[in-house]
């Protein structure tokens, strides 16, 4: 038979102060396992986000971003006549070339540097990109001297709200609109004009080459084509394969720097949970004996003790995940080391950041009561009823 | 003396108990050592940068190239010893993962602005006649088991292609704060490919290091630097190697300060264990403390002996903790060299992995101490039965 559920719990309420210090322990590891993986979904949640399936980036071979990469304008003119691109509403290709520098430019608050990614766009480039949405203001008019920028970087750089002007490449650019693009990588991104971009910069080559596929499934053959064109020094990716890319490294860092951080904090949290389950088993061992007197067998008492150490974690599991999902309400914004850009992102809870933090959170409270409880089932009746 | 001869024996009473907890504390002081060591790792380039080197480089952005002519120009600037002049090369060892800096440089003036990167006098000249020469950082080669005479090939991302090295020097720190991770070739070898492959794009330099006579001209050598340039075709901003580091840090702001939280954290989580350790001694002890203070023994005493007691706990688990921590960086510095090229433990990190301990122990003291002396004896004494 075993031991009702309420005497667990009644003997977590007498020892208040005990209960509550090895739950906020234990709530902090979870709290710490759960931010970390939050962030490190945000970060790639927010960059698979920003490419669509259909779209296709052609950068240069071996260039891996587009800050590295150049397409050359007469490559640029051999992309643009493939027969595989679909068309616009009006008649046109859907086939933006585009050019992309990062600028420095000082944060509003701390004044610090930041890399951001001034994009050139050409007319397709918006109907590209549907996830992108004015905000404020209007758009850009081509040709012009004026940019637009992303809603991220209006609210944290010196000279990127709108009306403000940015001074780079000896040139005042006025930022006339601000558009947003959820929680994707456009959003810490400014656009302009990519022809007088490419001029204030002195850049005789387009970054790359963005284009919509016609017939989605022809991906592959295309890229066949595209690669093996001699007339062509070009690498040609899915556009979501491509923003995934590049946050493999910094993701694939997160979650390793997290993990283990995560394993040894643990650890500190576990050894708070024997302490506290041994003491339990230690101060009743009298009650135990009296238990097993009356008939309930070595496996209820097992049970029963590795149920309390269990609610200890499951508790603590889910003080620590509510405390993590307020930081769903933050923004975090850094350095990518892959693209050596600025990009903002926030927190993420999904489904299963929630289950592995309350399995990791019941872990703990196994492992942390296992021993104390094998060792109050083995107690011998006669020796607990003597000792007690 | 009695005192601590009581300390010591109630702290190792319950043994199991103290012994988890000890462990708990070192692994907490370990993890918190090993933190902000590494905290210590993001700011290694910061902490090795000399105060007579400015960094030139295009005002818009890293990415943007300056033209080569301006090295005559900074090199009459008052104040000015040596220019050197570099460019990142982005290149590719094999794979992506084998990440290290490899850099095309000036080879004479920028071993001459790096004298704590050091090179037998024979490496050097063999370095110097070889145009596709280049020299490596000692864990570097070590890492990868270049021998001198030995071909290395690079894929470029920046610069397209693939470019082949031939090892001429294995160079070595002057001290633990210098990176023996890094890659150096001759820029005379990327710059003369470039005048063939792409000529728009040779003569350009990525950055150029200015050496000053004394630290004390730097901010108006690079003032001057920058007053030159202004409203040319490529503006410059020249900062000291110190800020140059230090804006990357800024850059990557959020990081470091995660870091921080973090390491905080751990301490916090300790603090509940040692706390939770703590109450349940002192609980269990209510009877003795009310003998003690019918034997004449005030309410000071019984603060004395919970406070030893939690910080005989504490610092022994410091202890423990901090000899931990010198055998797991050299594990790191071993297994994850590539990220983190510089894995000191400095002497600050072992102060504050000391207060660290001191605060767990008295801060967790707290509730319990409160506890025990507000006692009444017969209170107490009743308790026992």
């Amino acid at each position: 038979m075993a031991l009702p559920l309420g005497y667990t719990l009644r003997n977590l309420w007498t020892r208040r102060l005990t209960t509550a210090l090895t739950i906020s322990g234990m709530a902090l590891v979870v709290f710490v396992f759960a931010a970390i993986l939050m962030l490190a979904e945000g970060l790639q949640t927010t960059l698979v986000e920003t490419g669509v399936f259909d779209n296709v980036v052609a950068i240069r071979k071996g260039s891996v971003s587009e800050v590295q990469s150049g397409v050359p304008r007469d490559q640029a003119a051999i992309l643009e006549t493939e027969r595989e691109i679909a068309l616009g509403p009006d008649g046109r290709p859907l086939f933006a070339k585009e050019l992309v520098v990062l600028v420095t430019l000082p944060k509003r608050v701390s004044g610090d540097p930041g890399n951001v990614v001034l994009r050139g766009i050409g007319p397709s480039s918006l109907p590209l990109r549907p996830q992108v949405k004015l905000m404020a203001g209007r758009l850009p008019r081509p040709g012009s001297l004026e940019m637009m920028a992303g809603s991220g970087i209006a609210k944290r750089f010196q000279g990127g709200g709108l009306n403000e002007s940015l001074c780079c490449g000896m040139r005042n650019w006025r930022i006339v609109g601000v558009f947003d693009a959820g929680n994707r990588g456009y959003s810490s991104e400014i656009w302009g004009d990519a022809d007088q971009l490419m001029a204030a910069f002195r850049r005789p080559a387009y970054s790359s080459a963005i284009f919509r596929l016609r017939n989605p499934g022809a991906f592959e053959s295309i890229r066949e084509r595209l690669e093996g064109d001699p007339r062509l020094t070009v690498e040609v990716k899915r556009e979501t394969k491509y923003y995934a890319d590049q946050s493999e490294m910094m993701a694939k860092f997160l979650r390793i720097v997290g993990l283990t951080l995560t394993l040894v904090f643990s650890l500190g949290a576990m050894i708070g949970a024997m302490i506290t389950m041994y003491a339990a088993v230690a101060n009743r061992t009298g009650e135990i004996g009296t238990l097993r007197a009356l008939g309930f067998q070595r496996r209820s008492i097992l049970l029963a003790f590795l149920m309390e150490s269990l609610l200890l974690g499951l508790l603590g599991g889910l003080v620590g995940l509510f405390l993590a999902s307020f930081l769903q309400l933050i923004t975090v914004s850094t350095m990518n080391f892959q693209t050596f850009s600025e990009l903002a992102f926030s927190f993420s809870l999904t489904p299963q950041i929630v289950t592995a933090s309350l399995l990791f959170a019941l872990t703990m409270g196994f492992v942390g009561g296992v021993l104390p409880a094998l060792r109050a089932a083995r107690m011998q009746i006669v020796d607990a009823l003597r000792t007690g | 003396m009695m005192l601590f001869r009581l300390l010591f024996r109630n702290a190792f009473r319950n043994r199991l108990r103290s012994g988890l907890t000890i462990l708990g504390v070192a692994v907490a002081i370990l993890a918190f050592g090993l933190l902000r060591t590494l905290i210590g790792a993001w700011y290694a380039g910061v902490e090795a940068s000399s105060a007579t080197r400015l960094v030139t480089r295009n005002a818009i952005s890293l990415i943007f190239p300056l033209p080569f002519s301006y090295k005559e120009k900074i090199r009459q600037v008052s104040g000015v010893q040596t220019v050197s002049w570099g460019n990142w090369f982005g290149g590719i060892y094999i794979d992506e993962k084998n990440f290290f800096a490899n850099f095309a440089v000036d080879p004479e003036t920028y071993l001459g602005l790096y004298p704590e990167y050091t090179l037998s006098p024979e490496e050097k000249a063999a370095f110097f006649r070889d145009r596709k020469g280049f020299v490596a950082g000692r864990k570097l080669a070590e890492k990868y088991r270049w021998r001198p005479g030995d071909t290395v090939t690079l894929k470029g991302t920046i610069f397209p292609g693939n470019w082949d090295f031939v090892l001429r020097g294995i160079y070595r720190g002057r001290d633990e704060s210098v990176d023996e991770t890094q890659f150096i070739f001759q820029w005379d070898y990327l710059n003369e490919t470039l005048k063939k492959a792409a000529p728009g794009r040779a003569d350009q330099v990525g950055f150029y290091m200015v050496g000053v006579n004394r630290p004390e001209v730097a901010g108006e050598v690079a003032a001057a630097i920058d007053r030159m340039f202004r409203n040319s075709m490529a503006e410059t901003l020249t900062e000291t190697e110190k800020a140059f580091q230090l804006g990357f840090i800024a850059m990557t702001g959020a990081i470091v300060v995660a870091i921080q939280i973090v390491s905080f954290v751990v301490i916090i989580i300790i603090l509940a264990v040692v706390a939770n350790t703590m109450a349940m001694t002192t609980r269990e002890r209510f009877g003795e403390y009310a003998v003690l203070k019918t034997l004449g023994f005030r309410a000071r005493h019984l603060a004395a002996l919970i406070l030893g007691e939690s910080l005989v706990i504490t610092l022994s688990g410091c202890a423990l903790g901090i000899a931990l921590t010198y055998p797991a960086a050299a594990l790191i510095k071993t297994k994850l060299g590539t990220y983190f090229p510089i894995f000191n433990i400095s002497a600050n990190t072992l102060y504050l992995d000391l207060a660290a301990a001191l605060l767990v122990g008295v801060a967790a003291a707290l509730i319990p101490l409160q506890r025990a002396m507000g006692i009444r004896i017969a209170e107490g004494l009743r308790r026992i039965a």
